[in-house]
């Protein structure tokens, strides 16, 4: 189950089986599962339909007994941000879902300063849109877009809130458990990356090599902790404690293929309507981490959100970091030789 | 819904939509990049709109910065370093009949070693789970590599030092003795894989320069302690060699604090920018010693400590760094975004040849 199956690709620089970079279509047979290993699971995060509630959050918290933490990660602290609604501030090892609330304005230009008024546009807009039913997009989030909330207009600016359920990517190619020394990370039967905390011994390496800042230490403890896909659960054929309380369904779990078809047709439907700025994040197999087993619509560029625009597992690198080493080894040896020809003195 | 209108002069395809995070803190509000901000320590300050502005959720990083301590963990790579090329050089020194300067190089060599896995072991977060690092060998964790040079090199370096102590078994201590010149060349380049293989910003992008850095700093570590330890007359090689590693370290940091646009800014700025002026000043007084005067032992000694204390603070400075770099949102969300850009300009004009719409 660990990783070292990649010594042949690290010490080539190539990557045939794309075991460093680019898309595995079995990334949980590749790591040695029989062939009658689940199919991989994911999470679809809709944002658009996000209403910001935390239930995802709490969920997390009461079925993992998290402790309870400030957005500096002390724990038994209460403390406010300051900055918006979001007293959580980021993920963490006590937090494995992260509300993030961005509230944005922009300038409504001044020629058509009855934006939002009834019959502005010339009655070419219809005030309310029509109910637009999608496949597999429950009814409530229908609704959502219908009133749209989180979107108002007061004079020349107009007003948004964007708000996001942030988690553990369970990227396909996790820079987490590729660098674990001890194999304390590892993939499991779903696809998805779990940290075994009786393993753990707390070196850290996984806390810089994660691309999303997403797992961390536990001070007093020492070791890392970071969402795991409720391994217990979906051993008991239960959906994840997240997922399954959160109201708009913005957090869709399920096998990930039809979870990326969902969310295909879904940003279609988003774009035929003209929701400026859908797009789809950790979707594409061919990004930096092999596609993400977590992946978001998102409303705004990633950034706004506190999400790298274009994470690249490290470990892309490592051939060549490898390589280096080895020549700065080879050197090191070589030129303290040397030093040994010639003079006595 | 109000989309699809976007206002004149924003449009739908521009980032972002017009839209900017409505709060006003000045430091909360779309950072604005400093025109020259990734040369010059962002001199020449006036302000650059939308092009180059930058996002970021309420300044947080984006990325976790490493949880390791300072000054366990720069001290681990110094000591690692030093342990390594000294060990080379004992072997040589051994097999080349020099015995003071073996038994000098093993000495630094074996001590050096054993500090090095004791600021290891004191840096995780369970030390008392230190052994699980030998659980299993994984080519992809540089950790992992590590372990498995440093566990073996600190056995036979350990031993070698003993014997040279007690004066027991030389046949023996020969042998431990290369066994630790053959692993003394990883133990100097694999902790610069280590910073590497991480997301921050600043240690990634140096990833071909930095081993080549520990590798300099090393040598010149290793190098100098030995010329200062050792008398004039088998002092040669370890003059060479401390003088050798300085100018690699020497130059090998100029590509990394100058060759990479934003991320080798961290590298001129703040702290980190202060401890690796101080390098510079000690590599190269020291190095300059060493040619000009290294065959006094006053000299020998002082110009020894200088490339030791370069070496030192350059691990200290890239340290500085590369946590820096993690800090700031800006070394994470701007190259990164950059190169969305370009992927996305270059698809768009592929597209556009090829007739296809993106
Ligand atoms: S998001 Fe980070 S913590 Fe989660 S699997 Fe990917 S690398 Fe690991
Ligand atoms: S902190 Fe724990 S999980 Fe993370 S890399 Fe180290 S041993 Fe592995
Ligand atoms: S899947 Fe489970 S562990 Fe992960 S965020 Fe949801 S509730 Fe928490």
């Amino acid at each position: 189950m660990t990783a070292i199956s990649s010594a042949s690709a690290a010490f080539t620089g190539e990557d045939p089986g794309n075991r460093l970079f680019g898309p595995v279509p079995d990334v949980t047979g590749d790591r040695g599962y029989a062939d009658d290993h689940p199919a991989r699971v994911g999470f679809f995060t809709d944002t658009s339909v996000c209403i910001g509630c935390k239930a995802c959050e709490v969920a997390c918290k009461e079925w993992n007994l998290l402790p309870m933490d400030d957005a500096k990660g002390t724990v038994d602290a209460l403390g406010l941000t300051g900055a918006s609604y979001d007293n959580t501030g980021m993920l963490g090892a006590n937090s494995w879902r992260h509300v993030a609330f961005v509230e944005q304005s922009r300038a409504v230009d001044l020629p058509m300063p009855t934006v939002g008024l009834p019959g502005a546009d010339g009655g070419q807009r219809p005030l309310e849109d029509p109910p637009v039913v999608h496949p597999g997009v429950p009814a409530s989030a229908t609704t959502a877009e219908q009133t749209d909330p989180q979107r108002t207009s007061s004079g020349d600016r107009e007003i948004r809130w964007l708000m996001s359920s942030d988690v553990c990517k369970h990227c396909t190619h996790a820079a987490c458990l590729d660098v674990c020394p001890t194999g304390s990370l590892f993939r499991t039967e779903f696809g998805t990356v779990v940290v075994q905390e009786d393993i753990c011994n707390g070196c850290g390496y996984c806390v810089p090599a994660c691309p999303y800042g997403v797992i961390d230490q536990r001070q007093d403890d020492g070791r890392v902790f970071k969402c795991t896909l409720c391994y217990d659960r979906l051993t008991d054929g239960l959906q994840p404690a997240c997922a399954s309380a959160c109201p708009t369904e913005s957090i869709q779990f399920g096998d990930l293929d039809a979870l990326q078809a969902r969310a295909d047709e879904r940003l279609a439907a988003l774009q035929t309507k003209g929701v400026e700025g859908a797009r789809l994040y950790g979707r594409d197999e061919t990004d930096g981490v092999g596609g993400a087993g977590a992946f978001f619509l998102l409303l705004d560029e990633p950034e706004v959100y506190g999400l790298p625009p274009d994470p690249v597992v490290t470990t892309r690198d490592l051939p060549a970091m490898w390589r280096s080493v080895g020549a700065g080894a080879a050197m090191v040896v070589g030129l303290v030789a040397s030093a040994f020809v010639g003079r006595r003195r | 819904m109000t989309t699809g209108e976007a206002p004149e002069g924003v449009g739908a395809g521009a980032p972002g939509a017009g839209w900017r995070r409505a709060d006003g803190p000045p430091a909360q509000d779309r950072e604005q990049r400093r025109r020259g901000g990734g040369r010059r320590g962002g001199r020449g300050e006036i302000p650059m709109v939308d092009e180059a502005e930058f996002t970021s959720y309420y300044g947080r990083p984006v990325i976790k910065p490493p949880v390791w301590k300072t000054p366990d963990v720069p001290l681990y790579l110094f000591l690692g370093g030093a342990a390594g090329s000294s060990a080379v050089l004992g072997a040589l020194a051994e097999g080349t009949r020099r015995p003071a300067l073996a038994r000098v190089a093993h000495l630094t060599a074996g001590g050096g070693a054993l500090a090095s896995v004791a600021f290891l072991i004191h840096d995780l977060g369970r030390p008392s789970r230190f052994l699980n690092m030998l659980r299993v060998l994984k080519t992809t964790s540089p950790l992992s590599v590590g372990s498995w040079i440093l566990a073996p090199f600190s056995a036979l370096t350990t031993a070698t030092a003993g014997a040279h102590l007690l004066g027991w078994f030389p046949l023996l201590r020969r042998l431990t003795g290369v066994g630790a010149a053959v692993l003394g060349g990883p133990m100097t380049t694999y902790t610069a894989a280590l910073l590497a293989n991480t997301a921050v910003p600043s240690w990634h992008e140096v990833h071909r320069e930095l081993p080549f850095v520990f590798a300099g700093s090393a040598m010149a570590a290793g190098g100098g302690i030995t010329m200062a330890l050792t008398p004039l007359d088998e002092a040669g090689p370890a003059r060479k060699v401390a003088a050798l590693g300085a100018v690699i370290e020497f130059g090998a940091m100029q590509r990394v604090e100058h060759g990479h646009g934003l991320v080798s800014e961290p590298y001129r700025t703040g702290r980190a920018g202060k401890l690796l002026k101080a390098a510079r000043a000690c590599t190269s007084a020291g190095a300059g010693l060493t040619l000009v005067a290294g065959r006094s032992r006053p000299a020998a000694v002082v110009s020894g400590a200088l490339v030791t204390a370069g070496s030192v603070l350059t691990r200290f400075g890239i340290f500085d760094a590369g946590m820096a770099s993690a800090k700031d949102p800006k070394y994470t969300v701007e190259p990164q975004r950059a190169r969305a850009r370009a992927r996305d300009a270059a698809g768009s004009r592929e597209a556009a040849s090829t007739g296809t719409r993106p």
